[in-house]
């Protein structure tokens, strides 16, 4: 009894503690506005043309808060785990394995490709990525080596076949880890993911540890693989361009 | 009679010898012929040195740093993630010269024009230290003592600053038997101006400077790179569509595995992507330099509060958004920035105010003209059709460097900096005849 009461406060100050750290992380609004604010040299008034939409505007972002902040999270999380974790992954990892490693990967990959491809009614893309699938599989022993490298490769995932189906993006979600991305692309990536997993654990009997080691791998390899740096483009407005950039990207792909 | 004439052509040959010896730098290459491949100034520009005509190297060990560069500086929370300079450098494990590198308006010490040059002179037996330009922002935050970038002498003072620390912190480590500078675009205006300094300062004695495709009156280039974007069809009005049309280009191209950049990546990008008409391409060079200007000009404004595009008494947090200043910043030039920001705030600061003329003038490579002409370890290459200078401003290298000044007929601006001809007269310059 008394434990159930204790647990109903703590959760109580955990709801509070996590509402107010929200809410702190929510503002996007200056630090500090003086009162009068001053006119600037060039104030948005007299520059901007209230009749333009502009590109930079077109995303919905209303999580812009939290996005924010996550995005700090990513800089982080990258600059102190993830890029000395890929530096020791290279560092240890003998480069023909490690090509190995990339290809096997992106074979996997190929496959959520063609699972997509399919789902998109797209005969092109299906039959490329099955012919890519077939050969690595087979004479590429596994994956490891790419002997289909002659075969066009474009990659699908499930956020694509969303879009394809007239999905919209929803709101914009700066992803812990995985970086920009958006409602539809998110649940994309995680039902992507499940499949992968899924068809792992069928055609396997790989221990749960050696599932995750599988996946600790394939994290490193995808971001060894990556030349972004957070707040490294020099731009001030890197979280903007980013998100616009992204979202332009997403929908050009979806439509192609 | 025989014997005669064969003394006096070892002689002759003895001399000339003699001769060579003593220039101070023979060139070998690019003397007659020179067969750049693109004869479009701004294609050129944008496109560069197409890849079966560069010369290429392997990768050098380059590590890349960061330095806190005023331990006590706090900068504005909202550009909290600069408060480090960025930088890179490869070493030698032998006495070898050192030669700093800075890159051009708002580009980066790990960017394209400056990863190339760094493999070459790593490969020909150098240090290489490799610097941002002081108007990339993460400079401008972390290593400008005043905080508003584009100043001639306050930015090469940032420089040398930069570079002290630098040697400072490796003179231990790495043997260095001389020191050389160079630098492309404003980065080779920067140089004359830290060279300069050096002649005073003589902390590093450099034994030769380059400048690469340098403007001669910086306002006379900013001018131009900002009516470029007068090509935009339409007028300047039109921006916002433009803009549009070359951000969904550069998205079609671009790809996660690589460096995100709005310099000549950017260009480069769009341009495979939109093969795009001539007044288009001038369009796209201003939009790309336009980047550089609003990121600096917003950043400089948040270094001081001067109350630019953001009211001076309103101050941005780290999750601040920018909104609307973004926009502003983005629909403004250089030449906006020099008149309404720049002149105004070092005026201020001046005991004796000068005016928008003499200010405008001192941001020159004339206002050093003297010390250009006389100084023989300073050299600069150029080309004709560089589209940052006005009409005969080309005139001014001949004529201030006489010998030391190799012009080519084309290659627009910088986009030349990686054709053979073009890397093997740089080497040469340093002293590091190519052995390729």
């Amino acid at each position: 009894m008394t434990r159930y009461i204790d647990f109903k406060r703590n959760s109580g100050l955990i709801m509070l503690v996590a509402s107010l750290l929200l809410l702190g992380a929510c503002s996007t609004k200056p630090v500090k506005v003086g009162e009068p604010v001053e006119v600037p040299v060039f104030p948005a008034d007299r520059v901007l043309d209230p009749g333009t939409r502009y590109k930079v505007d077109e995303v919905s972002d209303p999580f812009q808060g939290v996005n924010r902040t996550i995005y700090r999270f990513n800089y982080h999380f990258d600059r102190y785990v993830f890029l000395p974790g890929v530096a020791a992954y290279q560092y240890i990892t003998p480069d023909p394995v490690e090509k190995g490693l990339h290809n096997f990967f992106n074979n996997l990959t190929d496959v959520t490709t063609l699972i997509n491809s399919i789902l998109q009614l797209d005969l092109e893309k299906t039959m490329n990525s099955t012919t890519r699938v077939f050969i690595n599989s087979t004479i590429g022993l596994a994956g490891f080596l790419n002997i289909a490298s002659d075969v066009p490769k474009k990659e699908e995932d499930f956020g694509q076949t969303l879009g394809y189906w007239g999905v919209g993006n929803g709101p914009y979600i700066v992803l812990p880890i995985l970086g920009p991305s958006n409602l539809r692309d998110g649940v994309g990536l995680g039902v992507d993911w499940w499949v992968r997993n899924e068809l792992i654990r069928r055609n396997t009997d790989l221990e749960s540890y050696q599932e995750m080691a599988i996946n600790l791998l394939w994290a490193l390899d995808r971001r060894a693989h990556i030349n972004f740096r957070y707040l490294e483009t020099g731009s001030p407005f890197e979280y903007e361009m980013v998100r616009m950039l992204y979202t332009t990207k997403r929908k050009l792909d979806i439509e192609r | 009679m025989q014997r005669i004439r064969g003394a006096l052509s070892a002689l002759i040959i003895a001399f000339s010898w003699l001769g060579a010896a003593n220039a101070a730098v023979e060139f070998p290459l690019g003397g007659e012929t020179y067969e750049f491949p693109i004869d479009d100034k701004f294609k050129a520009t944008v496109v560069g040195t197409p890849e079966k005509f560069q010369k290429t190297f392997p990768d050098a060990p380059v590590k890349a740093a960061r330095l806190k560069v005023f331990p006590d500086r706090e900068v504005p929370e909202y550009l909290w993630y600069e408060s480090e300079m960025r930088y890179s450098h490869a070493f030698q494990d032998k006495p070898a010269p050192l030669i700093f590198l800075i890159a051009g308006t708002g580009g980066s010490y790990n960017g394209g024009k400056n990863a190339a040059m760094m493999k070459a002179f790593y490969h020909a037996g150098f240090h290489v230290v490799s610097l941002s330009s002081p108007t990339l922002p993460n400079f401008i935050v972390s290593a400008s003592k005043t905080g508003v970038a584009g100043h001639a002498v306050h930015d090469a003072e940032d420089l040398y600053n930069v570079m002290e620390i630098i040697w400072n912190k490796f003179r231990d480590d790495i043997e260095v038997t001389d020191f050389h500078v160079t630098g492309y675009s404003l980065g080779g205006f920067n140089t004359a101006f830290v060279t300069w300094l050096d002649s005073q300062r003589k902390v590093f004695n450099f034994k030769t400077a380059l400048l690469i495709n340098p403007p001669v009156k910086l306002y006379n280039s900013i001018s131009m790179l900002d009516r470029m974007l007068e090509n935009i069809p339409g007028g300047v009005d039109n921006f916002e569509l433009f803009y549009n049309k070359m951000v969904n280009a550069f998205s079609v191209v671009y790809s996660r595995e690589e460096r995100l950049e709005f310099g000549e990546e950017f260009l480069y990008k769009v341009f495979k992507e939109l093969q795009p008409t001539d007044e288009q391409l001038a369009a796209l060079v201003g939009l790309s330099f336009r980047f550089s200007s609003a990121h600096l000009a917003f950043t400089s404004d948040l270094m001081v509060d001067y109350g630019f595009v953001k009211p001076s008494n309103v101050e941005l947090g780290r999750n601040s958004a920018p909104g609307d200043y973004q926009k502003v910043a983005m629909r403004l030039g250089f030449t906006d920035y020099f008149h309404r920001f720049f002149y105004p705030y070092y005026n201020e600061k001046l005991e004796n105010p000068i005016s928008r003329r003499e200010m405008i003038d001192s941001m020159s490579l004339e206002s050093i003209a003297d010390f250009l002409r006389t100084a023989d370890n300073v050299y600069v290459m150029h080309n004709r059709d560089d589209i940052i200078l006005e009409e005969g401003e080309i005139d001014f290298f001949e004529d201030v460097f006489g010998d030391r000044a190799k012009i080519y007929p084309l290659g627009g601006h910088c986009g030349n900096m990686q054709y053979t001809d073009n890397v093997a007269h740089m080497l040469t310059v340093m002293g590091s005849l190519p052995n390729w």
